[in-house]
């Protein structure tokens, strides 16, 4: 394909809301000889409506590719395409302001792109209802537990009205029963509103568990090392045969790109 | 069946998902009434203690004759001429006066003092140039600058201000800065993912996140600006204005013990309710914010 062609694709795609496409991402922190390149030349085109996982050791610039596609950093060379401004995004810390209510953290959302006091109200609730928290709408974010302040977080990046989630390993710091909970309420929101999904995390069950690919990055300098489509019909459970197959192999490749780093 | 089947196992996830939460909050052991009582309780007992302590003292003290009588008046004395003279409108004028100063001079200390506290947090030169300074100028006593308050504004109610609101500005300053300063980068990262940038990440995110050190630098604030107004009425004397230090001053000139010790107590007595207020502004911002963990 020569680069033109390419160059013409990926704008088509890029164009379609919920779109993602990277061409040649590279990420260098300073300058000069102590220069670090966190990303050098990643790819990938997002479909809308997909869930992508990016899984990779420490260091494989993970997390940063998130905050590129966000705009949070600015990338060093390559493109970034997407029709959506801004992104919604949400992290493994629900970062919830503790001077709102449950339901003022969700408004807050819309109250930055203007929304008036109404529809935030009615919104809010809705979004209060899709994650299971409608009787929560006054609490205090300190007075719920981990899994329940992960769901408020994640109804205020819905209450951002993007077609495209990016999600920074948000489960990686809950007990296996709620992270097994939150997966399934998780995988029913992104199909009821078609959302594209970008999914970062360091483990890989997790990722075979909901993404339609895994994406492999290595460390240092972060480069795609494979990409792996998962044939599995949904809803998967993360303790099932297949799932536990899959992850077992990318589990192994993960190993050899670690121990190419071993001194 | 199928739908009947899809309804089912919405419905068994909802169970799931609610039944988790329920068992993951911590249960409410004690009714709120109970607790209010508590430590309503708990507050006063020690007050009640420290007045029996202080007030045995005194008395001892005054038993052990010491110092004259009409040096050293008895607690009953003192209680009898503060239970009199509190009745009085000069008595109530003065606190008045005094009061009206105080209110003015930490209202004009929080505006100084905010502007002042989110300049030097925002700009990296002003901070370098006058950061130091303001800490410095923390730990001066406020007293200092009366000799210069006078032959700028002469004994006037201006110089007691301007001496008031020197005191008062740095400790509000430094409580916004620091707030500033430790307001977790998660916060900001939310704001700036949620599309907020300049003045809005400010209003939504920056000073609502400031408020608990703000509220300290507050209480700080009014303590200082408290002292130095003391100190101030009694070294500036404004003619025809009978505040707490002129009437206090007087006292002292016609040898009145008592009084001098009924301005004492009162003086006190308005410091320790005015902190209280702060106390539970202080107490009610921590406790919605999950901060104090109680027992």
């Amino acid at each position: 394909m020569t680069q033109t062609r390419h160059a013409a694709r990926v704008a088509d795609t890029a164009r379609a809301p919920g779109a993602v496409v990277l061409t040649d991402v590279v990420k260098r922190y300073g300058r000069g000889p102590g220069a670090v390149t966190a990303l050098d030349g990643v790819s990938l085109s997002v479909e809308p409506g997909s869930f992508t996982c990016l899984l990779g050791a420490s260091g494989c610039g993970k997390s940063t590719l998130l905050s590129l596609v966000a705009g949070l950093d600015d990338i060093s060379g390559g493109s970034i395409d997407h029709v959506d401004q801004p992104v919604a995004m949400m992290f493994q810390e629900s970062a919830l302001f503790p001077w709102l209510t449950v339901a003022g953290n969700v408004e807050i959302a819309m109250r930055v792109r203007g929304v008036g006091r109404a529809e935030r109200r009615q919104k809010a609730a809705e979004l209060l209802e899709t994650v299971r928290l409608t009787g929560f709408a006054h609490k205090r974010p300190h007075e719920l537990s981990g899994g329940m302040r992960q769901r408020v977080a994640l109804a205020r990046a819905l209450a951002q009205d993007a077609s495209v989630l990016l999600m920074d390993e948000p489960f990686g710091a809950l007990d296996a029963m709620t992270r097994d909970i939150l997966h399934d309420e998780l995988e029913r929101i992104w199909r009821e509103r078609s959302l594209t999904v970008l999914f970062v995390t360091h483990n890989v069950r997790e990722a075979v568990r909901l993404g339609d690919r895994v994406v492999l990055l290595s460390s240092r300098p972060g480069r795609v090392l494979n990409v792996y489509d998962v044939e599995m019909d949904r809803p998967r459970r993360i303790d099932s045969a297949p799932v536990a197959n899959l992850a077992a192999s990318i589990t192994d490749a993960l190993r050899e790109e670690v121990s190419r780093h071993a001194g | 069946m199928p739908v009947e089947a899809a309804k089912k196992e919405k419905d068994t996830s909802r169970k799931w998902v609610s039944g988790l939460d329920e068992l993951e909050r911590t249960p409410v052991t004690e009714t709120r009434l109970g607790r209010l009582g508590a430590r309503l309780w708990a507050g006063t007992w020690p007050k009640i203690l420290a007045l029996v302590l202080v007030i045995g003292a005194w008395q001892l003290l005054f038993l052990s004759e010491w110092k004259a009588p009409w040096v050293l008046p008895s607690p009953l004395t003192v209680w009898q001429d503060l239970a009199a003279y509190a009745a009085t409108p000069d008595y109530l004028q003065a606190i008045g006066i005094t009061l009206q100063r105080a209110l003015t001079g930490f209202a004009l200390s929080v505006l100084v003092g905010s502007v002042l506290g989110i300049a030097v947090a925002r700009f990296k030169p002003l901070r370098a140039a006058i950061g130091s300074l303001i800490t410095g100028l923390q730990t001066m006593p406020s007293i200092m600058w009366f000799p210069l308050a006078i032959l700028l504004f002469k004994i006037s109610e201006s110089a007691i201000l301007f001496v008031v609101v020197l005191g008062a500005v740095p400790s509000i300053a430094n409580g916004i800065i620091s707030g500033i300063d430790y307001v977790p980068p998660a916060w900001k990262r939310v704001g700036a993912v949620l599309g907020m940038k300049g003045l809005q990440l400010y209003r939504h995110v920056i000073l609502p996140a400031t408020l608990p050190s703000f509220v300290s630098g507050l209480k700080q604030g009014w303590a200082f600006a408290w002292r130095s107004l003391m100190a101030g009425e009694l070294l500036v004397i404004v003619a025809g204005q009978g505040s707490v230090g002129a009437l206090m001053q007087g006292a002292r000139e016609f040898n009145d013990s008592a009084r001098v010790l009924t301005w004492i107590i009162t003086v006190l007595v308005i410091g320790i309710l005015v902190d209280s207020v702060f106390r539970a502004a202080d107490n009610r911002i921590r406790s919605s914010w999950g901060l104090n963990q109680e027992r």
